[in-house]
């Protein structure tokens, strides 16, 4: 158990930058996923951290101590890799205790941990076995094992569930959440799947090209995100972007999307926003925050933050438990998520509720939030 | 259409029929005649099974007729030929294994363009080296040693021994060496408890070919040693040259198979393996 501090991160491969300026800062007990498209440098961040890459610029601290010099099996942390990475010769037994022999802890202790692992993990018939005997959920539940056994300060996993079938990944999603709710070890995790890091994550630090867009708790990261892409990159389908501009009015503020027509502009009650006059911007609101009728709203609503907007619908998509409607507001093409038992007439012109507290407004210039 | 296809398979089979019998007629032809006495090598047709298997001429070829120090056989040759073979075949094939895992596992700078360098050396031929060894030989003190041959043969044998086993671990999660290293092994703990259990496939391969080639040498064995201390194919070499006056024919051929068998007896064991190696990029880990 461990905290885990990086500050001012820079990596370089040649002439590239991957990582630019990172920092982090997790307490014990947390669970931070790194989470981002594939080459944001995400992976490069986690290997620095487990001491496999070294930095170019900056420093990393465990529980305080700086380890920028100090060799990956000297920083008391373990790592799951995602190809599993176990030890083909080895039988699932001599791969999870060869940590412990390299580290020359006497045997009955190296026995004892072995049980216990087993036992958590539900290898115990497995242990004889070879790693091409096994499935890919044994080998993941083997490599878990392998990293368990050291008891590290901290866990490392590299898109750990990234090679499994879509069901077994769920299980094991679960499986991992569990075992970070009974060890409370601190653990990084990186991924690209958005669903593993909201499930999983007590932090999720969104990253894109070699920085990190947004550093804050899942709800804040779904529900406030920092910058457009942000925004963009977590939800599904993704939120809304409205083009537009907002203008300052007796002191209230309202947006006016583009190619407006007359009342088409949306009054922001109730918002924090300060502007002098006016401010081209970019209107955000999920699928999931635009509803039918007011009554759809799931929250129960005490101050009645809706605005209606006059729509035509134009394409209708069906997935089982939902549906998803394109529809077209001031010749901008805007996605709504509905539950599936609503019946949706798609040939004429409907009202549609947009949650006003649940809308984020981010500056088309600098892509952040205001 | 199906008589189309039988026809190109009745025809495939008689390519490779042909093909069969312009290979093995050589070998046909030398064991009848290791076999055959020399009165019947003249009288006889090359084809023709000989009257009475007769192990004579392979005994001399072996250990000579006793006829004093004009007389060369192969027994001395063959045991030279082994004290060069298996120390330059070892040392080879281990040096090739660690250049191959440093150069796929530890990268360091200028890695690819020292593997580059190796991969050179495999293109220079044999003539182009023998100046330049014959000097370094000298100036060693180790020319017409077995030592100076183990030298050359392994020198030699480098390249293409790391190109071998570079392209092997290169097929070899590099996150296996990283899982490794976290926990705690490192360059050479790595190599002997995890890659080299699973790089029998290629150690077969590298050494079949470096037999192949350290046995069938002739060129620096020719060169750089002479006398008693020549390998053997120097020897079969001068024995079927320096027979003077008649030609045992016999002899000769006896000779000829022995000095071959030994690669064959390894191609026979570990053929099998060597198939699976040269095929080795899609082993998985």
């Amino acid at each position: 158990m461990a905290t885990l501090k990086i500050h001012n991160l820079e990596k370089k491969f040649k002439t590239v930058e991957v990582l630019k300026g990172i920092n982090l800062d997790i307490v014990e007990g947390d669970f931070l996923v790194l989470l981002g498209p594939s080459g944001c440098g995400k992976s490069t961040l986690l290997n620095t951290i487990a001491g496999l890459e070294e930095s170019n610029e900056g420093e990393i601290f465990i529980d305080d101590k700086l380890v920028n010099n100090i060799d990956p099996s000297e920083r008391d942390i373990a790592f799951v890799f995602q190809s599993y990475a176990l030890y083909p010769a080895m039988s699932v037994k001599e791969n999870i205790i060869f940590g412990l022999k390299q580290r020359k802890i006497p045997r009955e202790k190296i026995d004892q941990s072995l049980k216990d692992i087993s036992e958590l993990l539900k290898i115990k018939d497995l242990l004889d076995r070879k790693p091409a005997q096994l499935s890919g959920g044994q080998r993941q539940r083997v490599a878990m094992g392998r990293a368990l056994v050291r008891d590290p300060k901290i866990f490392l996993f590299d898109e750990p569930l990234s090679n499994l079938d879509a069901k077994l990944r769920i299980e094991m999603r679960r499986e991992i959440k569990k075992l970070h709710k009974k060890l409370k070890t601190t653990m990084v995790y990186v991924t690209h799947d958005q669903t593993e890091a909201m499930s999983l994550g007590t932090k999720i630090a969104i990253m894109n090209n070699g920085i990190i867009e947004q550093f804050d708790t899942p709800s804040n990261i779904y529900n406030k995100p920092d910058t457009v892409f942000v925004a963009d990159f977590v939800g599904s389908p993704s939120m809304n972007f409205i083009n537009g501009i907002i203008k300052k009015n007796n002191e209230e503020i309202s947006f006016f999307p583009n190619n407006h027509e007359k009342n088409n502009e949306i009054n922001l009650r109730n918002t924090n926003i300060k502007i002098n006059s006016e401010k081209n911007v970019l209107f955000g609101i999920r699928p999931e925050h635009i509803f039918l009728k007011k009554e759809h709203a799931v929250r129960v609503v005490k101050d009645d933050n809706f605005f209606k907007i006059e729509v035509k619908p134009e394409l209708h998509e069906y997935i089982g438990h939902e549906q998803i409607i394109t529809f077209n507001y001031c010749d901008q093409e805007i996605l709504g998520k509905f539950s599936s038992t609503i019946d949706i007439d798609l040939d004429r012109k409907m009202t549609l509720f947009i949650d006003l507290n649940n809308v984020s407004i981010f500056d088309q210039d600098t892509k952040k939030r205001i | 259409m199906l008589n189309k296809k039988k026809l190109l398979r009745y025809f495939l089979f008689l390519v490779l029929g042909v093909f069969i019998f312009y290979y093995i007629t050589p070998l046909y032809v030398m064991i009848v005649t290791s076999l055959k006495d020399m009165n019947e090598i003249r009288e006889g047709n090359l084809f023709s099974l000989p009257n009475s298997i007769n192990f004579e001429s392979w005994k001399i070829a072996w250990s000579g007729r006793g006829e004093g120090t004009s007389d060369t056989f192969l027994k001395p040759y063959f045991f030279n030929s082994l004290k060069i073979t298996i120390p330059a075949l070892t040392l080879s094939t281990i040096l090739g294994a660690l250049n191959g895992y440093a150069l796929t596992k530890w990268k360091f700078k200028g890695a690819n363009l020292i593997f580059l360098l190796f991969l050179f050396g495999t293109f220079i031929p044999f003539q182009a080296i023998l100046l330049p060894m014959a000097r370094t030989l000298g100036f060693l003190g180790i020319s017409n040693s077995p030592l100076g041959l183990i030298l050359v043969h392994t020198v030699y044998g480098l390249g293409f021994t790391t190109l071998f086993f570079r392209n092997y671990y290169v097929s070899i999660s590099d996150e296996i060496i990283k899982a490794a290293k976290v926990d705690g092994a490192g360059f050479f703990k790595i190599f002997f408890t995890i890659l080299l259990p699973v790089s029998l496939p290629i150690l077969v391969v590298t050494i079949i070919f470096q037999f192949t080639q350290i046995w069938n040498d002739f060129l620096f064995g020719v060169t750089f040693s002479f006398g008693e201390n020549a390998p053997l194919q120097v020897a079969l070499n001068n024995m079927v040259l320096t027979s003077a006056s008649v030609k045992y024919y016999n002899v000769d051929m006896a000779a000829a198979i022995m000095a071959a068998l030994p690669t064959l007896i390894i191609y026979v064991l570990a053929g099998n393996y060597f198939i699976k190696g040269l095929t080795a990029g899609s082993v998985k880990g």
